[in-house]
């Protein structure tokens, strides 16, 4: 283990001492977020890119809560990104959907409130049966994915809120009543208004979340979507470059010196895979970090940002290696990579919102780590935690698995770890 | 004492290519053992099969008991390689590079700084470890490279033609580590196709050519195989006859052999200036100009000449 660890090392320390290599990794990447930030607005105060998203709210519940979602979607705050339509009939909104009419709807069923928030009265009678829970309905528009997934952050976060406030204030009833500082006939008011906070305060499911991370951590910045997608796009570049770097030690001598040294073929390839992972981390991690120092982009959970990472440079790290397997040439390498480094970039969502490309498109882009990537980058962007990452962190370390799996076969096959 | 390597038939093919047929031979611990043979003999396929790089297709070697084939492992950590091309990493330092390769062997911390001081020393670049070796020179190059091939002190050295490529004086360095590691115990088996290093460096040597050892033994042994004599070198034109001068030489009183090669002829004699008068004779009445004349002692070339019919450069 340790000299696959060394071995990742030196790698790491070559490849940041290529200026060309560090071109292409970090200051391209960097240099075409600022100027899509541009083009966007971003730096002169306009919109994020993501705006006026036609969201249909079918509110059948009418009620506290039911209302408060619905308001959470005409507030002033996300007057700019969401565009909603109150609907009474489910089936047309889905319909909508489906004719493309809008990108997702938000359907609230009759009862919504009472499954949560019992009617007066009855919390403490022994008769009294809950009712069965119900749940909110985001129908959602596959073929605009990120708008449909910021409607459905949007609901999470407003769920999650009420869920919570739910399990507290029970708890914090139950606690009280055991200590004999409330009793049976205020414990009812008490618990209703709990509920009442939330949504009699001014703070939406959204801006209830500001509480811990600040007002504008929900907003939508299109930098966290641009500036990962232009890292994502170069990850491929330095994926294929570390793979490559497998084939150049073998025309420059140092692989054979290395597999005559005690240093058995799968350290040595372990050792190279790591450089590759370890290049992909340092890049990915400084773009994110340079975005958040120098445009402020917030991305959200420390954690989830660090796994997703992890795992999105281990799924290009595969298409690296993979790369490197079919090669026969450092050229090659260069060659073939940059030109899956451009598809990737297109089909990944890295140039274009993938909302915005045809159906067929949006399910090829699931090869590509980069619109698994872009999807976590942009769930964290909008509030998500590690536990909503568990799809696209998932899905890309099944793509590294099975791709340094093939790759392996393909090094044993075509004997690329001999001289 | 049993020797540190043996060699037992070692065979390595090609598909229908044969580059090494069946070559057999030991290295006694303390040696300087030369492979001498043109560019294609077969050297730098023996060193890959006896550094455990390639599989032999048939044979097998021992090195300190070890079995290449079984035990490659255990073989690596008896022998240090110095591969005939450079194989360092150029964005690296010479220090930095010698610490990488010290820790594939095994070293670290202050052992593995201690070593590569010395070596730095060895091969005299203390002062310019610190700068990259693709700012190096190709002698400097040569050097590092060896250096990386002595850090965890191997018992047996492979050397694969270290001198190819270099200039003169960076060559006489090569030539003088490689006398001073072999004074310091180490055994070396050196490949070249130079007969003067061969010759200044061996205890022993075998000459292989088309994969094939056709000699083997000491320098005396082994020129004693052409006998007491001497060889007289004529260089003549481009666009002379040399097979023609040779063949009208056969005959001639106390010319042993005449050989041609590429504008030159080789006349083997027991004394060269016996038959010097003749020689140029000849040549006269084939209207063949000489551009001057060598006499050569006996020597490696005179015996490579001798067994195979060709200069070592061919």
């Amino acid at each position: 283990m340790k000299k696959l660890f060394l071995i990742g090392i030196k790698d790491l320390r070559l490849i940041f001492r290529d200026r060309a290599a560090l071109i292409f990794m970090l200051l391209a990447p960097f240099l075409l977020t600022i100027g899509m930030g541009f083009v966007t607005g971003r730096f002169s105060g306009g919109a994020s890119g993501l705006s006026d998203i036609p969201v249909i709210i079918v509110n059948l519940d009418n009620d506290q809560l039911g209302d408060a979602l619905a308001d959470v979607f005409s507030s002033e705050e996300l007057a700019d990104l969401m565009e909603p339509t109150a609907s009474s009939d489910p089936a047309a909104a889905r319909r909508l959907i489906d004719e493309d009419e809008a990108a997702a709807a938000v359907i609230i069923p009759e009862g919504f409130t009472a499954s949560i928030i019992p009617a007066r009265g009855t919390t403490f009678d022994q008769n009294y049966v809950a009712p069965e829970p119900v749940q909110i309905e985001v129908y959602t528009n596959p073929s605009r994915p990120t708008s449909a997934g910021v409607v459905k952050a949007i609901v999470d976060e407003f769920v999650s809120r009420v869920e919570e406030g739910r399990t507290s204030g029970i708890t914090s009833l139950l606690q009280l009543m055991s200590s004999g500082l409330l009793n049976l006939q205020n414990a009812e008011s008490e618990a209703s208004n709990l509920f009442q906070d939330v949504d009699e305060s001014q703070s939406t499911a959204i801006t209830l979340k500001s509480n811990v991370q600040g007002a504008e951590a929900i907003e939508f910045d299109i930098l966290a979507f641009m500036a990962p997608g232009m890292a994502l796009l170069f990850l491929m570049y330095t994926v294929s470059y570390g793979g490559r770097s497998i084939l150049t030690e073998r025309s420059q001598g140092t692989l054979p010196r290395l597999l005559v040294s005690p240093t058995s073929a799968s350290q040595v390839l372990g050792g190279k895979v790591l450089g590759i992972f370890f290049a992909g981390v340092a890049q990915v991690g400084i773009l994110i970090l340079a975005s958040s120092v120098f445009f402020g982009v917030k991305w959200g959970d420390a954690l989830g940002l660090a796994i997703l990472i992890l795992a999105t440079v281990f799924g290009a790290a595969g298409w690296g290696m993979l790369i490197t397997a079919l090669a026969r040439s450092p050229g090659q390498v260069a060659s073939v990579g940059s030109a899956i480094m451009l598809i990737f970039g297109i089909l990944g969502g890295s140039f274009v919102q993938l909302d915005q490309l045809p159906p067929f498109v949006q399910t090829l882009s699931k090869i590509t780590p980069n619109a698994w990537g872009l999807n976590g980058f942009t769930t964290l962007a909008l509030g998500g935690t590690l536990p909503n990452l568990i799809e696209p962190v998932t899905a890309l370390l099944i793509m590294g698995a099975l791709l340094f799996g093939i790759a392996v076969v393909l090094f044993n096959r075509n004997g690329i770890m001999q001289k | 004492m049993p020797p540190i390597l043996e060699v037992q038939n070692l065979v390595k093919n090609y598909g229908d290519f044969a580059a090494v047929k069946g070559i057999s031979f030991n290295i006694k611990e303390g040696e300087i053992f030369s492979l001498l043979g043109p560019n294609g003999a077969g050297k730098t396929t023996t060193i890959s099969m006896l550094s455990t790089l390639y599989a032999p297709s048939s044979g097998d070697a021992t090195i300190d008991g070890h079995s290449v084939t079984k035990n490659p492992m255990a073989v690596k950590q008896v022998i240090g390689v110095v591969p005939q091309e450079l194989a360092l990493y150029e964005d690296l330092t010479a220090r930095e590079n010698l610490i990488f390769w010290g820790q594939m062997y095994g070293l670290s911390g202050k052992p593995l700084n201690g070593r590569v001081d010395e070596v730095l020393e060895q091969i005299g670049l203390t002062e310019k470890a610190k700068n990259r070796v693709k700012t190096y020179s190709g002698g400097m190059k040569r050097r590092v490279n060896i250096g990386v091939g002595l850090l965890h002190k191997p018992r047996l050295l492979f050397m694969d033609e270290p001198t190819v490529g270099i200039d003169p004086q960076s060559r006489r360095a090569i030539l003088d580590t490689v006398k001073d590691l072999n004074r310091q115990g180490m055994t070396v088996l050196y490949t070249t196709h130079y007969m003067e290093e061969a010759q200044e460096l061996s205890d022993r040597v075998g000459i292989i050519d088309h994969g094939e050892l056709i000699a083997l033994g000491t320098q005396k042994e082994l020129t004693q195989q052409v006998g007491q004599t001497e060889t007289l070198i004529l260089h003549i034109g481009e666009n002379d006859d040399s097979e023609a001068l040779a063949k009208s030489l056969e005959g001639v009183k106390d010319v042993l052999e005449a050989l041609a090669t590429d504008h030159e002829v080789s006349v083997i004699a027991h004394e060269a200036e016996d038959v010097l008068a003749a020689v140029v004779t000849k040549a006269n009445e084939r209207g063949i100009k000489i551009h001057s004349i060598d006499i050569r002692e006996p020597n490696l070339e005179a015996v490579f000449l001798h067994l195979t019919g060709r200069a070592l450069r061919d």
